[in-house]
């Protein structure tokens, strides 16, 4: 084994199964993504390198829209979730009769494959006779049928609401654990001093859990904005692509017509952009375990 | 005391909790209750929800509308088996040579892991999707089941390593003073003592492994047969007219497995889905 100062191989030794899968699957898929971009591919086998030619093309076919659609759905998606997730998690740590019950009631969504609780949400939007609509409709808030997902801004709406309904349940569980960490002897402390709950909440609570509420948005826009799922079972992209983010439009410019070299482009401009995410992520993690803040 | 609420309070958290329930689980009942009508029943209007003529034919006739059904129930739960399995495998020596030695790389190696995390499969399904053609194993378990490995690796690392850091050193200084190998310790002192760490891991992996069974298969296969259920569902009903109360029914039935897994260890999945994204 190893003696004085010869490099210590065992630990990367430990790591080869895991690199080795992800060099494979992640790494080298990337590189030749960026690289597929440069190049005409397509189904026919001869491919030659075009320069640029991909991403002129790709800005000249309002693909600008795309993005600030994308960060648009994304922004309201994550908006929502963090709203529903504090609302949720400042009620399940109420100690109420009953709270493991709902605490156990609240995971679902996030637990079942993502796809069967998109049909179950496929249904709900159907017009004539899902249940939204018919609700509506009792309650009179709609005149007659009302096709969800026809619509351009119903479409865009409803996309959201599934996917903000698939998300909530991390983001309150986690938002929960965070507020469960903050020390009780604050709260006894101001409690003495009489402090009403309100006030406790806004200013013990709220500042200890800011941390995880920014890492938890960071985080949740970050899958956000990779949400494919959700929209392609609902929509797929539609109605005249108001529901068409980036993900999708890489998919069905790659997929659905076989444009390799266009659509790698297209992924180009998501991984920039998920770079931006990560370094925010890694930058807000550096700061906060430096403060010693996070746990 | 502190935690005694007033009456108006209460009214007010169990209103909010009510609320949020609803959203949560209003689907759910929703599903349950499209499953038990007959379809004709399904398109009445107005809306309903108990309608009289309830029933549970949708479970039955749904094996025969759906004739894979069976077969993309066992696709879904053998890939998610596979996927831990593997992951596992890369996980458990990965996480420990993270936890306990000082390498060149170590921290940059540990970013690179999480910030796989943050690409999504579709980004990198285009070149999967050539080599996967070259190689010939478009339509093959192994094109489904060698993605949602690599994806599953990252938070499994990240997790099994804050668990090991807390299991003390000694014990396997112990082991090594008495002379045994490196890897022996491993295997033999180490994977015993963490299994209730690995288990936790293995859940969670399961529970992501079966719930992101879409986009690769639906991209790398195109044989019926190999479809796990969610891309199966997806194809065959979106083939011809949907018959909603077969499909609410399938679905349910595929929610089964992991709801069941979700229900007796949810005090342990509860704490591995979050410790994945709070620590550190």
């Amino acid at each position: 084994m190893s003696h004085g100062k010869k490099i210590d191989w065992f630990p990367y030794l430990l790591l080869i199964p895991a690199l080795l899968i992800t060099l494979i699957i992640v790494a080298w898929p990337l590189v030749e993504t960026i690289r597929l971009s440069f190049t005409d591919a397509s189904m026919n086998p001869a491919t030659h390198y075009v320069g640029l030619d991909n991403y002129e093309e790709m800005f000249s076919r309002r693909f600008p829209e795309v993005i600030a659609r994308t960060f648009y759905w994304m922004s309201l998606s994550v908006a929502f979730k963090m709203c529903m997730g504090i609302f949720g998690a400042v009620l399940l740590n109420a100690s109420v009769p009953g709270r493991t019950l709902a605490r156990l009631l609240v995971m679902p969504p996030w637990i079942v494959p993502i796809a069967i609780g998109v049909f179950i949400w496929g249904w709900m939007y159907n017009g004539q006779f899902g249940m939204i609509s018919g609700i509506a409709q009792r309650l009179h808030i709609l005149s007659g049928p009302f096709e969800f997902l026809a619509y351009k801004n119903s479409a865009f709406m409803s996309t959201i609401v599934t996917d903000v309904w698939i998300g909530t349940p991390l983001v309150t569980v986690y938002l929960l654990a965070a507020m469960q960490s903050v020390p009780s002897d604050l709260y006894e402390a101001a409690w003495t001093d009489g402090a009403s709950r309100m006030y406790r909440f806004r200013r013990i609570t709220l500042p200890l859990i800011m941390p995880a509420i920014s890492t938890m948005a960071l985080l949740a826009s970050i899958w956000t904005f990779n949400s494919f799922d959700i929209i392609w079972i609902l929509t797929e992209g539609g109605p005249r692509n108001a529901t068409t983010t980036m993900i999708i439009d890489t998919y069905k410019t790659a997929i659905s017509r076989f444009r390799y070299g266009e659509g790698a482009a297209r992924a180009v401009m998501i991984v920039i952009f998920l770079s931006i995410f990560s370094a925010c992520y890694f930058s807000l993690i550096r700061k906060l375990s430096n403060r010693g803040g996070v746990k | 005391m502190i935690n005694r609420y007033r009456w108006w309070e209460y009214v007010l958290i169990y209103t909010g909790l009510a609320l949020f329930l609803t959203f949560i689980l209003a689907p759910f009942v929703e599903a349950f209750l499209v499953s038990m009508r007959p379809l004709d029943g399904l398109f009445s209007i107005p809306y309903r929800f108990i309608t009289d003529d309830m029933s549970f034919d949708a479970y039955v006739s749904m094996w025969d509308s759906v004739p894979l059904l069976f077969r993309y129930m066992m696709n879904s739960l053998g890939i998610a088996m596979a996927v831990t399995i593997c992951g596992l495998l890369a996980i458990v020596p990965a996480a420990y040579a993270f936890s306990r030695f000082e390498f060149k790389g170590k921290n940059i190696l540990l970013g690179a892991f999480l910030a796989v995390n943050m690409v999504s499969g579709a980004v990198l399904i285009i070149p999967l999707y050539k080599v996967m053609m070259g190689l010939g194993l478009l339509n093959t378990y192994f094109a489904m089941i060698a993605p949602g490995t690599a994806f599953v690796i990252p938070t499994g690392i990240w997790l099994l390593r804050s668990y090991l850091m807390k299991i003390p050193r000694e014990l396997e200084e112990a082991a090594l003073v008495d002379g045994a190998g490196r890897m022996y310790t491993l295997v033999r002192v180490i994977i015993p003592v963490a299994l209730p760490g690995i288990v936790v891991v293995a859940i969670a992996t399961f529970i992501a492994a079966y719930a992101q069974q879409f986009i690769y298969a639906l991209t790398f296969n195109s044989v019926n047969e190999l479809n796990p259920l969610p891309v199966g569902l997806f194809q065959f009903f979106g083939r011809q007219r949907v018959v909603w109360n077969e499909l609410m029914a399938a679905s349910l039935v595929g929610i089964l497995p992991v709801m069941f897994v979700y229900i007796f260890l949810q005090k342990y999945i509860v704490a591995g889905l979050t410790a994945g994204a709070v620590k550190e």
